[in-house]
């Protein structure tokens, strides 16, 4: 078996100095919290047909049988299968499944980590219709209590359970936030007691894209409808959710969701940050413990919900032939497939689709969290290959994206593939396309 | 007692009671596990997701075009030995004839030389499947013990049909003595191990399609 089990060892989590027992022990407590009635169904309806590879830009890319996104799951099934499964006496009896060991676990931090993205590919591919990519977000919370978080995602995580925002930076984002609406001429409202949106925005669009943070801030303005950004709930990013810390990414969540309550929000604008989609959208709720006293909408959706009423008029984009990059979570996992159409439609954008697009689409490499492990980048590169291939055969001179971690890992791939494709923002596009509706300044 | 007497008497009494009761065990195992409520706002209302459920329980049984360049062939390579073996137990006359005997039903057969030539058919294909995980790369590291027994108690039923059949190697009474034993191993390794797939298939299916069209997703 190939993989690079020297290098794992090297990328524990810190403060982590467990034996292997230890170890083990965690990742099977961390693992049988998670089997309910559903992952359990999940695991004994896998036929070993092998199918989900062919769904997986992991292995499209190396043919590597190791990134089969089953496989990345086999030490849970192994302990699912001993343990707890119907037969389980009778699996120990035989010797059929053998004991989980710590370098299995160790080994398989690659697998779970480094080469899957949670992009949900392989879960639209099997034919028996089992959700691989929840069970590999499973896998990833037994991989967190064993210790085996890489330690980017840990140490990110903690920093933001403690303080809410990934890294300690010499200027707070809140104050970064307010430079950034003096530098574009944008308000940027913050802290307001009360409004019907409470914005929040990706880590990676105020270190790296600020024009997207001030484009968010710009098109609710022109909306003329009451928002606020939070102080105490600034960071969409949840890097619990990267980590597999399922009670960091519920502190993490809790306080976007307190803040949100605190203004009495109506509405949660998730801004262009697909993972802070899923986990704000699809389980917070669940980690918060009762529904969520106000909705949560991805601001991709929320502007065309917008446009549809009328209440959102936009003009010419005049940028020539254009590709789209769907960001799997807005959109394989999270059904937003038809509203960044409608805001391109909408702007007069002539869209050449990706060869895969829509829900087919291929993860650009870096969800999950892969774009912040430094180990995983020739990998990742590797898949990357192939996307930019479909990018290139459109022939498109403008390439949009509405997530800004895809954004990140396509900026990151264009330097070092020397591509001439420039991703760019939906947001700031719709942005810089503003025309006032009817009665409105 | 002959081999026949018992295959078709106790034999079978017994295999059917392992089968019946294993089936129904890992099936209940499930729900003394716990069933958790999603409580995020679906995007969908409760009858969409029903229905996209029930819609992947038929679209999932052929690979989105997406997916068909670099699926269909073994997919295809599945599919058909399945319909070949449905074929030869559901429509071979004495099969039949052993099912009316069991739920008191009947049906129509297909002619023998038809089903003799599906049975050759299938028994070419399940070599091919074997020869398939074995050379497969990604098949070879997933499969393990419960694949290759699985794959070797249903060859042994069908060799041993062509066999009873053709008269091949022996007394007919003792090769058919044999299929039915074979038959009966075969029910009772059902529950334990992957051919309980017969019974998940449409379930997964029809649940993950449930579970994405609630979100809106395609499944």
């Amino acid at each position: 078996m190939s993989g690079n089990t020297a290098a794992v060892s090297a990328n524990l989590a810190p403060a982590e100095a467990r034996t292997p027992e230890a170890r083990v022990a965690g990742a099977m407590r961390g693992f049988a919290q998670e089997i309910g009635a559903l992952s359990a169904f999940r695991l004994e309806s896998c036929i070993h047909c092998g199918i989900c590879a062919d769904g997986c830009h992991f292995y499209i890319a190396t043919e590597d049988p190791q990134y089969t996104p089953i496989w990345k799951v086999e030490p849970f099934k192994q302990a699912y299968k001993r343990e707890s499964s119907a037969f389980a006496p009778l699996f120990r009896l035989l010797g059929l499944k053998r004991e989980v060991t710590a370098d299995q676990l160790a080994h398989w931090q690659h697998l779970l980590f480094d080469s899957c993205n949670m992009c949900g590919r392989c879960s639209l591919i099997c034919p028996m219709g089992i959700d691989v990519a929840a069970l590999i977000e499973q896998a990833r919370h037994a991989m967190f209590e064993a210790g085996l978080a890489p330690q980017e995602l840990y140490l990110k995580a903690a920093h933001q359970r403690e303080t809410g925002q990934p890294e300690a930076r010499a200027e707070p984002y809140r104050d970064k936030l307010v430079a950034i609406g003096t530098q574009f001429g944008v308000e940027i409202p913050l802290d307001e007691p009360e409004a019907e949106l409470m914005l929040c925005v990706p880590r990676t669009d105020i270190e790296h894209y600020p024009k997207a943070v001030a484009a968010l801030a710009r098109v609710m303005r022109h909306l003329n409808v009451s928002h606020t950004f939070r102080s105490d709930g600034l960071v969409a990013e949840n890097y619990g959710y990267f980590a597999g810390g399922k009670s960091w990414q519920r502190d993490i969540s809790r306080r976007l969701i307190e803040q949100a309550i605190a203004c009495k929000a109506k509405i949660l604008i998730v801004p262009e940050c697909g993972h802070a989609y899923s986990a704000l959208r699809w389980e917070a709720a669940d980690l918060y413990g009762k529904p969520l006293p106000f909705k949560v909408r991805s601001v991709t959706e929320f502007l065309a919900e917008e446009l549809q009423a009328g209440r959102l008029k936009l003009g010419a984009a005049g940028v020539g032939v254009t590709t789209f990059h769907d960001p799997c979570q807005l959109v394989r996992k999270g059904g937003i497939n038809d509203a960044p159409r409608a805001l391109m439609k909408a702007m007069g954008i002539d869209l050449h689709e990706l060869k895969n697009h829509g829900g087919f689409s291929f993860c650009c490499g870096g969800g999950g969290g892969v774009l912040d492990i430094e180990r995983a980048a020739p990998l990742r590169y590797r898949t990357m290959e192939n996307k930019l291939r479909e990018v290139d055969d459109t022939g498109a001179r403008t390439f949009l994206t509405s997530c800004s971690d895809c954004r990140r890992t396509f900026d990151d791939a264009q330097t070092h593939f020397n591509s001439d494709k420039t991703p760019h923002s939906l947001l700031e596009l719709v942005a810089d396309n503003l025309i006032a509706a009817e009665g409105r300044p | 007692m002959d081999l026949l007497s018992f295959a078709r008497g106790a034999g079978l009494k017994f295999a059917l009671a392992v089968f019946c009761v294993g089936v129904v065990w890992r099936i209940v195992a499930f729900a003394l596990l716990r069933i958790r409520r999603d409580l995020n706002e679906p995007r969908a209302s409760m009858l969409k997701s029903l229905g996209g459920g029930l819609l992947a329980v038929g679209t999932r049984s052929w690979p989105h075009p997406e997916f068909i360049g670099r699926t269909g062939a073994g997919e295809a390579l599945g599919y058909s030995y399945h319909l070949g073996l449905f074929a030869v137990v559901l429509l071979f006359g004495p099969h039949i004839t052993f099912f009316g005997s069991l739920f008191g039903l009947t049906w129509p057969a297909l002619p023998s030389s038809v089903i003799t030539v599906i049975s050759v058919l299938t028994f070419t294909l399940f070599l091919a499947v074997l020869f398939r995980r074995v050379t497969h790369p990604v098949l070879r590291m997933l499969s393990n013990f419960d694949d290759y027994f699985s794959w070797f108690i249903t060859m042994l039923v069908i060799v041993t049909g062509l066999a009873a059949t053709a008269h091949i190697g022996g007394p007919y009474e003792t090769l058919l003595g044999l299929h039915i034993l074979s038959f009966d191993a075969l029910l009772v390794w059902f529950p334990f191990g992957k051919l309980m797939h017969a019974f998940y298939i449409f379930p997964s299916r029809a649940i993950n399609g449930s579970l994405l069209a609630r979100k809106g997703a395609i499944s």
